[in-house]
């Protein structure tokens, strides 16, 4: 399983396999990672899963859809060029590695 | 408990969205009391919007439904009870379970749900007859899907239409029986009802408006086999779901003397007559800041707002609920986003030349009321700044070439900061 590794805002790191498939969101929900509140549940309505994704594995990912693009205007803490919504990030064996880090607000 | 000072216990009567919200939010908020939280289905509680979509086609897992797993709520100290609750004493401050036992509080909040109207003819009873409210709904009506053929569902409401569309695609034949003249009357649009019929029949879904269903058949297993309606055609049918709105639970509240007016009855806090019991979610009837109408809200925005509101209070911080509601609706691929409430309008204005893809804003007099939007995420979170905000936008504005909601909210944010 890709490893994803969660940075909390005062630094503390965890690593954990999350299963191909489901989301980089779901991955923290399910293992009970704080920072991701997720209200829609993954429907991409709320932009309340936002992440920072580390600048050294963001290339792993694709650019976001215009829809995610949109909803990143209207996060909580501030949008960066790194900024992305976690639910929309499913996790496939491209994603082993990647590393984000959790905004200070989410609502 | 003295004024201002905070419960040294709270339970709460439901653990849909609302009543984990006001758990998680209380600790959050940094709430130091026991907190319970009563289920009365024996499960952690879960994400319901999926289970009109993801969840019934078979896409996710019940575990990737859990708001939380079960290691948050031992982490956080809540409490997580199954059971069914009997029986509210104010006087006493205590809940009474099903099984006897015995909760006492020192504030209670109710967010008791609602449950799916079924219908009043004969053969509602059959089997293949379904509705779709829980997990376990979700889960049955998923197994008869996928041997069913011939689908009829009865009423062309979010729920109606969703099942539809999934059922659609799962490939059997669909038919949407409604009793009013278009899909959606209470929440939409006439230009965005007109969307959704033509979406589903473009689908292949037979769409029926303006009839009655006078009974349902079956065969000698029980079976439904025909779904029967007032002009008195049958429509064959092997699975029916009924989709025809919901009726809040009030039943605990009303027993225990609050006041209840199609839907607990609160004030602007959440209150119900009782300074120690809270109502909030799909069973609460709250006053609109306002209007002052009450006004009963099916949605998880609507959920999770109030669930911030009261563990607010509990702890310290009083306010009147005045959030902007807000909704969406997935159906094939489509998606439809709502930003207020428009009972009220006389003018609108569409954004957008794509019959698939617009956004329509309902103003009544000069005032934006809501914004509809089809395939426009962008219009949406715009619309719901620009609401939430009280930035000023007139049908004028919005006709002018050119225009955008995003660009105007960007050309206000000076002014609606002052505004707020």
């Amino acid at each position: 399983m890709p490893k994803i590794t969660y940075v909390a805002v005062d630094g503390t790191e965890r690593s954990l396999d999350v299963p191909l498939g489901t989301s980089v969101m779901r991955g923290a929900v399910v293992n009970d990672i704080d920072g991701i509140v997720a209200q829609c549940g993954g429907n991409a309505q709320c932009a309340t899963c936002h992440v920072y994704v580390d600048e050294t594995t963001i290339d792993k990912l694709d650019p976001a859809r215009q829809n995610e693009d949109d909803l990143l205007d209207f996060t909580a803490s501030p949008r960066r060029p790194t900024s992305r919504l976690s639910c929309q990030l499913e996790v496939t064996s491209a994603l082993d590695g990647l590393i984000v880090h959790l905004p200070e607000r989410q609502n | 408990m003295k004024a201002g000072a905070q419960p040294s216990s709270v339970v709460i009567v439901g653990a849909g969205q609302g009543g984990y919200q006001t758990a998680a939010s209380l600790r959050e908020l940094g709430y130091p009391g026991r907190i319970t939280l009563i289920s009365a289905e024996d499960a952690l509680p879960y994400e319901r919007p999926p289970l009109s979509k993801a969840y019934l086609k078979g896409q996710a897992d019940f575990e990737q439904l859990w708001l939380r797993p079960v290691t948050y709520y031992v982490r956080q100290s809540i409490d997580l009870v199954a059971g069914t609750v009997r029986e509210i004493d104010p006087a006493a401050r205590t809940v009474r379970l099903a099984d006897g036992s015995e909760y006492d509080y020192g504030h209670l909040v109710l967010a008791t749900g609602a449950r799916p109207r079924t219908l009043d003819v004969p053969g509602a009873g059959l089997r293949g007859v379904h509705t779709l409210r829980t997990a376990q709904d979700a889960l049955s009506l998923r197994a008869s899907l996928a041997a069913a053929r011939r689908t009829v569902v009865v009423g062309a409401g979010f729920i109606g239409l969703e099942f539809a569309a999934v059922a659609r695609e799962s490939g059997g034949e669909v038919t949407v029986v409604e009793t009013l003249d278009r899909p959606l009357a209470r929440a939409v649009s006439t230009r965005t009802a007109e969307h959704f019929t033509r979406l589903h029949r473009r689908m292949g879904t037979q769409m029926l408006f303006g009839r009655r269903v006078a009974a349902l058949h079956g065969n000698s297993r029980s079976d439904v086999t025909a779904v029967e309606l007032a002009d008195g055609r049958r429509l064959p049918a092997d699975l029916v779901l009924i989709g025809v709105g919901v009726t809040p639970r009030t039943e605990l509240a009303e027993a225990a003397g609050l006041p209840v007016n199609g839907g607990i009855t609160v004030d602007s806090r959440l209150l119900t007559g009782d300074p120690r019991i809270s109502a909030i979610g799909d069973c609460a009837a709250f006053p609109q800041v306002r209007s002052g109408n009450l006004l009963r809200l099916e949605s998880v925005q609507n959920a999770v707002g109030h669930a911030r509101l009261v563990a607010e209070r509990l702890t310290g911080v009083h306010s009147a609920y005045d959030e902007l509601p807000w909704f969406w609706s997935d159906q094939f691929s489509t998606t439809l986003q709502i930003a207020g409430l428009a009972e009220e309008h006389d003018t609108q204005v569409v954004l957008g030349d794509d019959p698939d893809a617009f956004s329509v804003l309902l103003f009544h007099g000069r005032e934006l009321r809501a914004v509809e939007s089809v395939n426009r995420p962008r219009d949406h979170m715009a619309a719901r700044r620009l609401l939430d905000r009280g930035v000023e936008l007139s049908p004028d504005d919005a006709t002018t070439p050119g225009f955008t909601l995003k660009a105007h909210l960007a050309s206000r944010q000076g002014v609606s900061a002052a505004v707020r």
